[in-house]
């Protein structure tokens, strides 16, 4: 995909799982079946990111060895995933979404916030390492637009003061809010949602069983 | 005509109620699952064909004879049903929503949907920029545990069942099941040639089921108010509810619940506050997320929204993302927008779609800026016939079809931007000549 490095990068400090990372690993090893440990890999790429910051050659090693498959066989999926830095980033990386749903509300926008707070566009990282730069497709809450990652965290109905207001933030290590930057509760609608204003415990609300169904056999739901 | 909320499914989609065990509950979720589960494999997969739901993915393949599919009995080889939470067509935003406000929907389903395949064990693939819903819905699965309603004697049915969240990595090719099965396996999301389809080879080798959040999420209401309550919603082989996400140029962009086949206008400007300046202010809509052809304004007008309707105007319902253009929008530019996404995502294992996708992404560039040959419109076009149904995946044709309606629709749009580009030039060439 969008990688076109042919090996990983050396690094300086060699990467080893720690004790807290290790206890991770064996509970996500734990979901696959005996002798399909290899399914681990994207999760376990994701845990060594998420210690060392991005995939090293030791990344891939230690993944490699965790998990029995050959270094090639992990490096293979490491360039063919997105999620996976190749090469170290800034403290965070800010991800623009700019697929057609963000781009149609304002995501050139947000970009221009990006660039006056970071000094930088895409695929950089600003001079003081606060933050990496990337442009994202899709990342499916179009109903939020624009948006853009941070980490973990989601930070939607942007525009360009709001964005800026946040990439200040960010870069100066002040508390955000993760979430709808207007208050908007989730997809609702802004302003208040137009259904589900019914109270959900209720019949009229949607919690009712056919008479004909088996649920309404009066069995106690669950063994709860 | 307009859905009630008595008749909604997802009755937490805005997340305004508690999303945990206790809230679920008591919005009737987990209500007499063992009953449910009492009535046998055969039993649930007949419901589900009887109520008509087809699958929410995009593909709106017949969900309960997908699961018919699936061997009757267990050889050596175990069961899988596999959860595709690897949503990422562009436009699409429904079934975050489901997981992180509704979770135990989901995972009450796929107890049932497992139980009724005769599968053991459920993996939600959820997409890894998703970190927050597979962090609530990891949270959910432990409540559900705990409570016994998942582990070795799943709600006291005697079945053992249990469900893993797998997280991917940023790859819009891992929502094709194939190339998600290959992606659950470890490795590159590449997809597989089918024959074998996944209930005969799936993952690892075995009986392998792979549905939307969606489709499985509201198997357990469906049950609970019977098929025909489902199958009495929305039209002929459309029915059913649907959450729809409506995005670009409305004035309340959001999600909602409603009936198949709810008229497009209606939807719109019941739940999204109108387009923009008015419906006379409509340029287009894409109907179906990205891999959907566009529909002009006159369509829009009376076009339903449902699986039979849009293909009936050169459409699909696809996974019901509704992209909204107005007449300020750059409708060359979004398309090509679109034709960069495709060639950013083309795993690279077809001929036709690596090469065609870039290919017709650089093309499409030139065409925004008018930059381009009169003729070049028709081996545009031709190109995409190329590549369509020529690859292993729908990637292929999903790249094709944005095109194919933009040519269809807005082929005096392309040819006018062709026409002033060659003006200018022609101006500047004659005043160079001065």
């Amino acid at each position: 995909m969008s990688a076109v490095k042919t090996s990983p990068a050396r690094d300086d400090a060699p990467f080893a799982f720690s004790e807290e990372s290790l206890a991770e690993a064996r509970r996500i090893l734990a979901k696959y079946p005996e002798n399909r440990a290899r399914s681990a890999i994207l999760p376990l790429l994701d845990l060594a990111q998420r210690q060392h910051g991005w995939v090293s050659q030791s990344v891939v090693e230690a993944v490699a060895e965790i998990t029995g498959a050959a270094p090639i066989r992990v490096w293979e999926v490491a360039t063919f995933y997105t999620m996976y830095n190749k090469a170290p980033i800034g403290r965070h990386h800010v991800e623009i979404c700019t697929n057609l749903p963000c781009w149609l509300r304002g995501s050139d926008e947000i970009l221009r916030a990006a660039r006056d707070v970071f000094g930088v566009g895409f695929g950089q990282t600003s001079e003081d390492g606060a933050a990496t730069v990337s442009s994202a497709e899709c990342l499916g809450a179009c109903v939020n637009a624009p948006m853009v990652q941070i980490g973990d965290d989601y930070y939607e109905d942007l525009d360009y003061d709001s964005a800026h207001a946040l990439f200040t933030a960010i870069k100066e290590g002040q508390p955000v809010k993760a979430g709808s930057q207007i208050g908007r509760q989730c997809s609702a609608p802004e302003g208040g949602p137009t259904t589900l204003t019914t109270d959900p415990g209720t019949a009229e609300g949607g919690r009712w069983i056919a008479p004909d169904s088996p649920a309404a056999g009066g069995s106690a739901p669950g063994t709860a | 005509m307009l859905l009630s909320d008595k008749d909604r499914i997802f009755t937490n989609l805005y997340g305004h109620h508690d999303w945990r065990l206790k809230g679920a509950r008591a919005r009737g979720d987990w209500d007499g699952t063992k009953a449910i589960l009492a009535m046998g494999h055969d039993w649930i997969v007949d419901q589900v064909k009887a109520s008509g739901l087809r699958g929410r993915g995009g593909a709106g393949f017949p969900t309960g004879l997908k699961w018919s599919f699936m061997p009757k009995a267990v050889g050596e080889r175990p069961h899988y049903l596999v959860v595709n939470a690897d949503e990422g067509e562009p436009g699409t935003c429904k079934d975050r929503d489901m997981m992180r406000n509704d979770p135990h929907k989901l995972i009450e389903g796929c107890l049932i949907a497992g139980f009724a395949m005769r599968a053991h064990v459920a993996y939600i693939y959820v997409r890894g920029e998703f970190y927050r819903e597979a962090e609530r819905l990891d949270a959910a699965i432990a409540e559900a545990e705990e409570a016994g309603l998942l582990g070795d004697d799943a709600c006291g049915s005697g079945w053992p069942f249990r469900v893993y969240v797998h997280k991917g990595a940023g790859a819009y090719i891992c929502g094709e099941e194939t190339a998600l099965i290959q992606s659950l396996e470890g490795k590159k999301g590449q997809p597989r040639l089918k024959p074998p389809f996944p209930a005969g080879v799936g993952l690892y080798g075995c009986p392998t089921t792979v549905n939307n959040v969606e489709s499985i999420a509201v198997v357990p209401t469906v049950l609970r108010r019977g098929a025909s309550w489902f199958s009495g919603i929305g039209r002929e082989n459309n029915t059913g509810t649907k959450v729809f996400c409506i995005s670009g140029h409305v004035n309340k962009p959001c999600n909602v619940e409603e009936a198949m086949s709810i008229p497009l206008r209606t939807l719109i400007e019941k739940h999204a506050g109108g387009v923009r300046g008015g419906w006379d202010n409509l340029l287009a809509v894409i109907p179906g997320g990205a891999s959907v052809p566009l529909l002009p304004k006159d369509i829009c007008d009376d076009v339903l929204m449902d699986f039979d309707a849009l293909k009936e105007a050169k459409s699909g319902l696809g996974t019901a993302a509704v992209m909204v253009m107005d007449k300020s929008a750059d409708v060359v530019a979004s398309i090509a927008r679109l034709s960069q996404f495709y060639m950013h995502e083309s795993c690279g294992q077809c001929t036709p779609c690596r090469e065609g996708a870039g290919w017709m992404s650089r093309v499409m560039d030139r065409m925004v800026t008018g930059d381009a040959n009169p003729e070049e419109i028709d081996i545009l076009e031709q190109v995409t016939r190329q590549v369509e149904g020529h690859t292993i995946c729908a990637l292929g044709d999903a790249a094709a079809w944005p095109i194919q309606g933009l040519i269809r629709h807005f082929r005096p749009e392309l040819e006018r931007r062709i026409a002033a580009r060659r003006g200018q030039s022609g101006k500047g060439a004659a005043a160079a000549a001065e």
